[in-house]
């Protein structure tokens, strides 16, 4: 199978560069992420992230034939040839598929990612009924994998501004729990021009999370609270 | 070369759930904590953890710590040590609890408590029926756990060295241990990170295994640095295979299946957990149910066209089910397995899955050695909390939901011994020794300088394969000693790997072949203490003594990698406060 897949060492090239790969894959190889194993047996000089192989811990987010996504959950059976494999899109890269996520991790952190509830916690468990805990279903589950981040133009434009979509998400994550005392905190930190209203419902986040979430519906339900506290 | 130093009260080396539950009281305390990790912290394999956490909180229920207690060390076939494991059990309710303050999405029941499904070996009044013991977030508890944790650690604001490895331990004349030597992935840059106190939680090794649930980043290197430095590891014969990791893929399908009400069948379509385990059935502990399946696999009632695994069924569980309280493995059953589990069973295969051995300590996580008679002497300023270390809770098997607990418990219990430790050490840090980061520079140099050496890739298929067919679910007595042979004879190619990268800016090449000759120590402590080990007890299943014989083996082993010495001390059979739990035979 052929891939062509951007390269850069900042050691010794110029500028990025795109190499050429044709691998015999094994009937056992049926992910991206198996056949880019199987690259780099080939060339070990070629470095991306991984871990878990299963999408979940969120490390393996590359550009795959021109859109985010993980390589450990792609199959390859479903890949164009040749597969073009590039470092997501936006983000300095420091080698090859491997970006510096500085700026993507300092707007989650931004966001002030922590339940915030001042009252003496009891003894036992805060309650939350199974109707409250069903709001943080399709917000909990992000992984903090920036596919979504990075395929957003105003994450482009404005990364150290715009929160982005993967911290907007967990933003609502935390105003939307009963048990989170800061709504309102949180609200006015993201009222400026930048931080939430960068966002103009493009849904280039929506269409590449891996993990089937929706940043823009939790973009509109912060939008929509603030019109609410407004009037 | 002196290598630059940085000095902290603490120095956590892994970020996964026990590095984060010790950097968080740490830091909370107002510490200078450094927690270093291979991966960004949200990346380390908790996030993996599916079914729940074990605490007795009684919410479904009548339960108490005690029955888990009781059902901890029958699970462990009576190699726990019954402090440890009183310690743990007890302690369980509380660091649950702190977790659901801490944020974590638990689901929930009608009345707003905490949700518990029943969970393999997990049973009510000391092994009379189920119980609904583990705590969870649909299938993706340790996702959730781990995300909460770190977000305290953002509140606590924690510094932590993300993308850097940790190469070997520092120790002093005395055997204090005086921090690490690390890697900056980024820069390919080498710095010692200096600490009154270290805490190793660099989670399991499970990479051993050519089949294996396991992370690419679980290599274990924890247990390789401490082997090199001169202290030893821990029951390393004990790894858990899990019943059902996706045949082929090994991704795991959680016991939470099970304890929702799935269970395994043959190709006959019988339900054959019947047979071995009349009042568990399906949820009995995870080292009978494998051993059941492999047995019905190798007398040729094994599914598919070449008979080589087991089904699991799920779909009479109803969509509404599947879909709220195992939604994750709805999705990956469809992308590895290319099944629908509405719709049909899933194909399994025991795997393995989790290390019982370690980083040798004791329920304080302190790390302790026998030295001059005394076979649990402290090795100052070391801890070791998770999956890496050893205390021993789970002795030769640990109950599903055990692991997340112990990581909580263990996680704040070390990093309690630790406060006390840093205090006492008073402001000023001790004399490093003249030669602190030579050991680390000339195997990096060594690495950089070698041509014509191992193949890095293919020196890790070697191991992982003789593992596979020497160390298994069963292990028979020629196929041991021949491994003992195949492993020992893979020394010299890990002592002289060969990689064809030679920058310095992320050298993912360079990163794989030093987490490699860790992964070495780890499989050939496994290998030689199995080999030596001639019972069958929970984990480990010798085909010629077929019997757990308590007369002679009632003892954990010690590993050096010095001369590959072996040698064993005593269970602790006596509990902190209750009776002991005498040793009788297991069935569930
Ligand atoms: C698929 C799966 C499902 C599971 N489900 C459950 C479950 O439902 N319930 C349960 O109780 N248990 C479960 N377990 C087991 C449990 O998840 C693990 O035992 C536990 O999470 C290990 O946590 P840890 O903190 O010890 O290590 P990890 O979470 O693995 O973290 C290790 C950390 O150490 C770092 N590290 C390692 N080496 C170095 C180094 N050289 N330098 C710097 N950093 C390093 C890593 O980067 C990482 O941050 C499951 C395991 C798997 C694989
Ligand atoms: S919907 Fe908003 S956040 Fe999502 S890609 Fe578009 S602009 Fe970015
Ligand atoms: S919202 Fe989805 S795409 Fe964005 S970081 Fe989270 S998981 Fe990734
Ligand atoms: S390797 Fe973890 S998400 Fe792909």
């Amino acid at each position: 199978m052929k891939f062509r897949i951007e390269r850069f060492n900042p050691d010794t090239d110029a500028k990025p560069y795109f190499k050429e790969y044709d691998v015999d894959l094994k009937p056992a190889d049926r992910m991206l992420l198996d056949a880019l194993v199987r690259i780099k047996m080939m060339d070990d000089t070629l470095s991306l992230r991984r871990s878990c192989r299963e999408g979940i811990c969120g490390s393996d987010a590359m550009n795959i034939n021109g859109k985010n996504g993980l390589a450990c959950i792609t199959k390859i059976v479903d890949l164009k040839e040749p597969v073009v494999l590039r470092a997501l899109p936006g983000l300095p890269i420091i080698r090859d598929l491997i970006v510096d996520m500085t700026h993507f991790f300092a707007q989650y952190h931004s966001i002030k990612p922590y339940l915030i509830n001042d009252e003496p916690p009891p003894e036992r468990e805060r309650l939350q009924s199974p109707h409250e805990r069903a709001e943080l279903d399709g917000l909990y589950e992000c992984i903090l994998c920036a596919c979504c981040s990075t395929s957003c133009p105003s994450f482009w434009w404005n990364p150290d501004k715009f929160v982005g979509p993967a911290g907007l998400l967990n933003a609502y994550r935390f105003i939307a729990d009963s048990r989170d005392q800061a709504a309102n905190a949180r609200l006015d930190d993201l009222k400026d021009p930048y931080r939430l209203f960068r966002c103009h419902s493009i849904m280039n986040c929506v269409d590449v999370c891996p993990k089937g979430l929706n940043p823009t519906s939790a973009i509109g339900k912060i939008k929509d609270m603030m019109v609410r506290r407004a009037v | 070369m002196a290598l630059p130093v940085r000095k902290f009260d603490a120095v956590i080396v892994g970020a996964g759930g026990a590095g984060l539950r010790a950097s968080y009281e740490l830091s909370k305390a107002g510490l200078k904590v450094a927690a270093l990790s291979k991966v960004f912290p949200t990346r380390s394999h908790t996030v993996a953890a599916q079914g729940g956490v074990g605490a007795a909180l009684g919410n479904m229920g009548e339960d108490s710590w005690h029955w888990h207690m009781y059902d901890t060390v029958k699970g462990s076939d009576w190699l726990g040590d019954q402090d440890a494991i009183e310690f743990m059990c007890r302690m369980a309710p509380e660091v649950v609890i702190e977790l659901e303050h801490f944020g974590m999405p638990f689901d929930r029941n009608d009345n707003g408590t905490i949700y518990q499904r029943p969970f393999g070996g997990h049973t009510a009044n000391f092994g009379e029926k189920p119980v609904q013991r583990s705590s969870c977030a649909a299938d993706r508890t340790g996702h959730a756990m781990l995300h909460a944790l770190y977000q305290r650690n953002v509140h606590t604001k924690t510094q932590f060295f993300v993308e850097w490895m940790a190469l070997d331990i520092i120790r002093d004349a005395e055997g204090r241990v005086l921090g690490v030597t690390a890697l900056e992935m980024e820069t390919g840059d080498i710095v010692i990170f200096q600490g009154k106190a270290t805490l190793f939680a660099t989670g399991g090794g499970g990479r051993i295994f050519a089949s294996s649930t396991n992370a690419f980043i679980n290599m274990g290197d924890g247990v390789g640095m401490t082997a090199r430095a001169g202290i030893p590891l821990e029951d390393m014969e004990f790894w858990q295979f899990h019943p059902t990791g996706v045949a082929g893929a090994g991704v795991l399908i959680t016991e939470g299946v099970r304890g929702e009400g799935g269970y395994l069948l043959n190709k006959n379509g019988e339900r054959f957990m019947e047979r071995y385990a009349p009042t568990m059935k399906d949820l009995a502990s995870r080292d009978v149910v494998s051993r059941a399946m492999a047995t019905e696999i190798k007398e040729g009632r094994g599914c598919g066209p070449h008979g080589d695994y087991i089904l699991l069924k799920l779909d009479h569980l109803g969509a509404d089910v599947i879909n709220k309280r195992l939604p994750g493995i709805r999705e990956s059953a469809i992308k590895f397995a290319n099944i629908d589990p509405v719709k049909e069973p899933i194909p399994v295969v025991p795997t393995c899955h989790y290390q019982m051995g370690g980083i040798p300590t004791n329920y304080h996580g302190e790390v302790v050695v026998p030295k001059g008679g005394n076979p649990s002497s402290v090795v100052p300023g070391f801890y070791a909390a998770g999956e890496c270390g050893c205390a021993s809770i789970h002795g030769a098997n640990r109950l599903g939901t055990n692991s997340l607990t112990d990581l909580l418990v263990m996680g704040k219990s070390s990093a309690l011994s630790m406060l006390d430790y840093i205090k006492a050490e008073g402001p000023k840090h001790r004399d490093l020794p003249k030669d602190a980061g030579d050991f680390s520079l000339s195997r990096v140099a060594a690495l950089d300088g070698k041509k014509g050496g191992a193949n890095v890739d293919k020196t890790r298929g070697e191991i992982q394969r003789t593992m596979q067919a020497h160390c298994g679910v069963f292990r028979f007595p020629d196929m041991l000693v021949q491994g003992v042979d195949k492993i020992k004879a893979l020394a010299d190619s890990v002592a002289n790997l060969e990689i064809g990268d030679k920058s310095k800016v992320f050298n993912t090449a360079r990163i794989e072949a030093l987490e490699l000759q860790n992964l070495y120590e780890t499989a050939r402590a496994t290998m030689i203490s199995a080999e030596a080990r001639k019972e069958t007890r929970g984990a480990h299943d010798r085909a010629d003594f077929h019997q757990r014989d308590d007369n002679n083996w009632l003892k954990h082993t010690l590993w050096y990698k010095e001369g590959d010495k072996l040698e064993y001390k005593a269970v602790n059979l006596k509990p902190l406060t209750v009776e002991t739990i005498p040793p009788k035979a297991r069935v569930y």
